[in-house]
């Protein structure tokens, strides 16, 4: 991708960029990554988007249509794994290395040699997940959550082949947040304090943290359950003395902090678009800063509000809810500041901008549900029904993909040097827009009318919902393909992207030729108050 | 409800009338005000934190609604400056903080109630199996198991499904991609929400749930009286319920616990006290005749064709949910019969695993389960079905043996 500067000349070894196939397995080059790690996750979102729609085949009608209920529970499995770990993960991890450098005036990422690393294990690891479910007694089918003992003593053959993925994800995962770590506190072009960071900079620094502090608790977690299986412990085997229990606290101990590493770049990519297309400056720079990191300090401390039905005794209940409920105050601040940066700003709808706007709305209605589900007491009626379902999707959906697709958007002319097609990129957001909401809306009264999650089949006075989640579904799934054509068609061509195609913009990475050259800022860029963020 | 009809009127927006509906619990698209004070006070903390919600979101929404418009590169070609306004920032730190204050205090009320299982006047032991509930009644020394009353074939709605990826992808192509199974079947408004036997308890007494599993976790939730706790297996937790009306309620399983999670529903039949008693008096004289008949056909023995008969029908209900009723299983978390080596090898090994179970296995201890009858047909069945043609004959008898052989 694009020519390579000219003022590279001081090193044979930097200068000259691989051809073929070996520039992408042997690449350094945080742009090569950050591409590779899109890729990567565009390809794992397409196939755990092909699983989900077996899932809403099987569950268009009342009745068992396609699959054995054991089939249909790998499919949610599996899909919400590949989601996770393989789509909105190392998406974000590939913006991260692609803007990172650009946004703070960095030749590259501090440790490019682990940046290889820690992509390419990742293939491997859901070669191996993705494979266990054409082996025999199937891939695994104990949710997502893989709750003992579900997973250790009645798991399948293959769980051993899923806890060795999850622990190749886990390295990767904290291989890229110690690559973040190091870049932003020492990579930083002169100038560039902490505070002048651009806020995706500063979320990102906040998830890598996160990353840090959770994963080897997974790790953790997918340890005790080999050894259960194979050496002879009973960590969550009461029959040996074990706790089940125990297994969702450590679970949920990563399992929360990992739901906001889910969201925090894109709260990042919100912070960048809607300032730049309301052509003002972000409202409450600090505010957004403090609380981005009030939101991951408190997400070490409301894991249990998955596990309000468990039977934890009233003071940790309630200590949960309290805690929980909290979460929405910082998260709250965010959304008014976003709104605030949109009034009284002159502002135009190009695709970045109509995503972010889409996705502060629908992130705001999963953060009502997630303030509802909060309310213990009342919890007892949505915990694990559909209403959960809907709650999950709708930060997630709306929230990292359509985060992630606004990224794409916008930063895709300073990628590829063209724009991409604004028509087309209008009807993909408005038919995205439409079908999330007929997939993920009519779950919230599937779950309110009492349908259980994680069901193959259901009584018919769920039909008229699940169907219509279904259509959406097969909607919001088709609607993709018209993504990745655009991007594709942007690629090969298209009109000549500007240094800087949007007026609005502000930030180190336009002041860089369009498409970026492959090396960039090797002699750093000094920043000012003038050129500090947007 | 009038509140909310003048509102209706006084803004006449055809959303608000939908809401109207919803709030009067006169559809489908809200939760359940259910037939417990829990649930009833549950159910109206969820509607007032939707009503807030609702204004929150007319607030937000609108603000940004309005600005999109406004505030338009068209309708206001020059952009503000400002970028903060610290007044500003505390107030929304503020007002959402207070909010959350006024939920909390009754939350904690409500949750306090759910909490208090004391005083209650009857004990019910709740444990989730594989993919049944048992229901035990200490003091009233009952115990039953109640499974899915659904019959199989009318929820598989297609001559064959599918239990590997690439058969699921034929199945779905095949299937128009939405299209129906080949042989849809009727079914009814109870439809996989039905069981065999209900779960009895008298209305007007608070009724404590003791909440315990055997294998893995599974889910008590009966969503009309506004409870729900993990079953798990080597804890017990405790919920509560004092149910106003008499009325069958209807419940699911709410806990991932495996391939038929989605297949073992809850349904409780509450009766009027002096129907409760009368109901554990027969209950307790079906038992007593139970095991009569039960040391009476264990003595005698059975001809080859009754055996075949009893054994294919409680088979069917007993032991396909996993192995099939092809015997072939699903191999290998649930092996074939069809010419295993337990079911064509000595009758001793077949006895054990069927009596004993296989620990760490969905394979239950049957023997505590099942008659010594039903346990005979059931063996007699298998090692004579499907090919297993091993001639082999087991009397109640054996059972007994075996059983007091250990
Ligand atoms: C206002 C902020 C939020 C609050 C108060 C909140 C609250 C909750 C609660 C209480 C639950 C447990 C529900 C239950 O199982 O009964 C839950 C589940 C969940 N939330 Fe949130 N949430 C918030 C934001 C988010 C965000 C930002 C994400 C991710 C991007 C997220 C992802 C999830 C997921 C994945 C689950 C389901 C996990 C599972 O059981 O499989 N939530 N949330
Ligand atoms: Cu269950």
């Amino acid at each position: 991708m694009g020519a390579h500067a000219a003022h590279d000349h001081h090193d044979d070894h930097h200068d000259h960029k691989p051809t073929g196939i070996t520039r992408w397995l042997y690449t350094t080059n945080h742009k090569d990554i950050g591409s590779m790690y899109l890729w990567f996750a565009f390809a794992m979102f397409l196939t755990g988007g092909f699983m989900a729609l077996l899932i809403r085949a099987e569950l268009f009608q009342p009745g068992l249509q396609f699959f054995e209920p054991s089939f249909f529970n790998q499919m949610t499995t599996v899909h919400g794994l590949v989601m996770v770990f393989g789509a909105v993960m190392p998406a974000f991890t590939g913006l991260a290395n692609w803007m990172i450098p650009l946004m703070i005036g960095a030749p590259d990422m501090a440790l490019p040699r682990m940046n290889n690393w820690s992509f390419w294990i990742l293939p491997v690891a859901f070669l191996m997940l993705i494979s266990s479910l054409f082996m025999s007694g199937g891939g695994p089918n104990f949710g997502w959550t893989f709750y003992a003992p579900l997973s250790t003593t009645y798991g399948p053959p293959s769980t051993d082949f899923f806890i060795f993925s999850v622990h190749i994800m886990g390295i990767s995962s904290i291989m890229g947040a110690i690559n973040v770590i190091v870049t932003v506190f020492n990579m930083r072009a002169p100038g560039m304090t902490l505070m002048r960071m651009p806020l995706f900079v500063w979320t990102w620094l906040i998830t890598a943290f996160l990353l840090i502090m959770v994963m080897p608790v997974l790790a953790g977690a997918v340890t005790m359950m080999l050894t259960d299986r194979h050496f002879g412990t009973d960590f969550f085997n009461a029959a040996g003395g074990g706790d089940p229990v125990l297994f969702q606290h450590v679970f949920w101990f990563f399992g929360h902090p990992e739901v906001y590493i889910m969201i925090l770049p894109s709260f990042g990519i919100a912070s960048a678009i809607i300032p730049a297309f309301a052509r003002k400056p972000l409202f409450g720079y600090a505010s957004m800063v403090y609380a981005t990191a009030s939101i991951a300090f408190l997400s070490f401390v409301v894991w249990a509000h998955h596990m309000f039905t468990t039977g934890i005794p009233l003071g940790g209940e309630l200590f949960f809810m309290y805690a929980t409920m909290l979460i929405a105050v910082p998260t709250g601040v965010k959304i008014f500041n976003w709104v605030a940066t949109m009034w009284k700003g002159s502002m135009t709808f190009e695709a970045p901008m109509l995503f972010a706007i889409a996705f502060v709305v629908l992130f705001t209605i999963g953060g009502f549900s997630g303030v509802m589900l909060a309310m213990a007491p009342v919890d007892f009626q949505y915990h694990d029904t559909y209403f959960v379902v809907a709650h999950f999707h709708y930060v997630l959906f709306p929230g990292a993909i359509f985060g992630t697709i606004a990224a794409v958007y916008y930063w895709l002319p300073k990628w590829t040097g063209h724009m991409y097609s604004e028509g087309l990129a209008k009807l993909h957001f408005w038919l995205s827009m439409i079908f999330v909401n007929l997939t993920f809306f009519p779950m919230h009264f599937s779950g309110l009318a009492g349908m259980p999650r994680r069901i193959p089949d259901y009584n018919v006075m769920f039909a008229d919902f699940n169907m219509l989640s279904s259509i959406g579904a097969f909607g919001l799934g088709l609607t993709q393909l018209l993504f990745l054509w655009i991007i594709i068609k942007t690629i090969k061509g298209g009109p000549k992207a500007a240094a800087k195609p949007w007026d609005g913009a502000h930030g180190l990475e336009w002041t860089v030729p369009s498409p970026a050259p492959y090396h960039t800022f090797s002699t750093p860029p000094v920043i000012t108050d003038e050129n500090a963020h947007s | 409800m009038s509140f909310l009809s003048k509102l209706k009127a006084g803004l006449g927006l055809l959303a608000l009338s939908s809401l109207t509906a919803v709030f009067a619990n006169e559809s489908k698209l809200n939760l359940r005000e259910g037939v417990t004070e829990i649930s009833r006070e549950a159910y109206h903390l969820h509607n007032w934190v939707v009503i807030v919600m609702l204004v929150i979101a007319v607030v937000v929404f609108g603000a940004m609604a309005y600005s999109m418009w406004a505030h338009s590169k068209k309708n206001n070609p020059v952009p503000a400056k400002f970028s903060h306004s610290t007044a500003l920032e505390i107030l929304w730190t503020a007002i959402p903080f207070i909010i959350l204050i006024v939920f909390a205090v009754p939350s904690t009320k409500l949750l306090m109630k759910q909490y208090d299982t004391a005083e209650s006047d009857l004990t019910i032991v709740v444990k989730g199996y594989q993919w049944k509930w048992k229901y035990s009644y200490p003091d009233q020394e009952l115990e039953y198991f109640s499974a899915l009353a659904t019959p199989r074939d009318t929820f598989v709605n297609s001559s064959e499904l599918a239990s590997t990826p690439i058969a699921a992808i034929g199945h779905v192509l095949a299937g128009g991609v939405v299209g129906a199974g080949d042989k849809p079947t009727e079914k009814s408004a109870t439809y996989l929400l039905e069981v065999d036997h209900e779960l009895v308890i008298p209305v007007g007494k608070k009724v404590r749930f003791l909440v315990t599993a055997e294998d893995v976790i599974h889910a008590f939730w009966v969503p009309d009286f506004g409870i729900k706790k993990d079953a798990i297996p080597g804890f017990i937790n405790e919920i509560w319920a004092r149910v106003e009306k008499p009325g069958i309620y209807r419940g699911q399983c709410a806990e991932l616990c495996g391939k038929d999670h989605g297949f073992m529903p809850i349904v409780v039949r509450a009766v009027e006290p002096a129907e409760f008693d009368a109901w554990v008096a027969q209950k307790q004289e079906e038992k007593r005749i139970a095991a009569e008949d039960a040391a009476k056909a264990a003595a005698s023995s059975f001809t080859m064709e009754q055996l075949m008969a009893d054994g294919e029908k409680n088979y069917l209900a007993r032991c396909a949910a996993c192995h099939q009723p092809t015997g072939q299983g699903l191999p290998p978390t649930f092996p074939a019969l069809a010419g295993s080596k337990i079911a064509t090898g000595p009758v001793a090994g077949h006895l054990n695993i069927v009596i004993n179970g296989k620990a760490g296995t969905a394979m239950q201890a049957f023997g505590a389960q099942l008659t010594d009858v039903e346990i005979a047909s059931i063996i007699t069945y298998e090692r004579n079905a499907w090919g297993n043609n091993t001639g082999e004959l087991v009397q109640p008898a054996d059972v007994a043996a075996f059983k007091n052989g250990k």
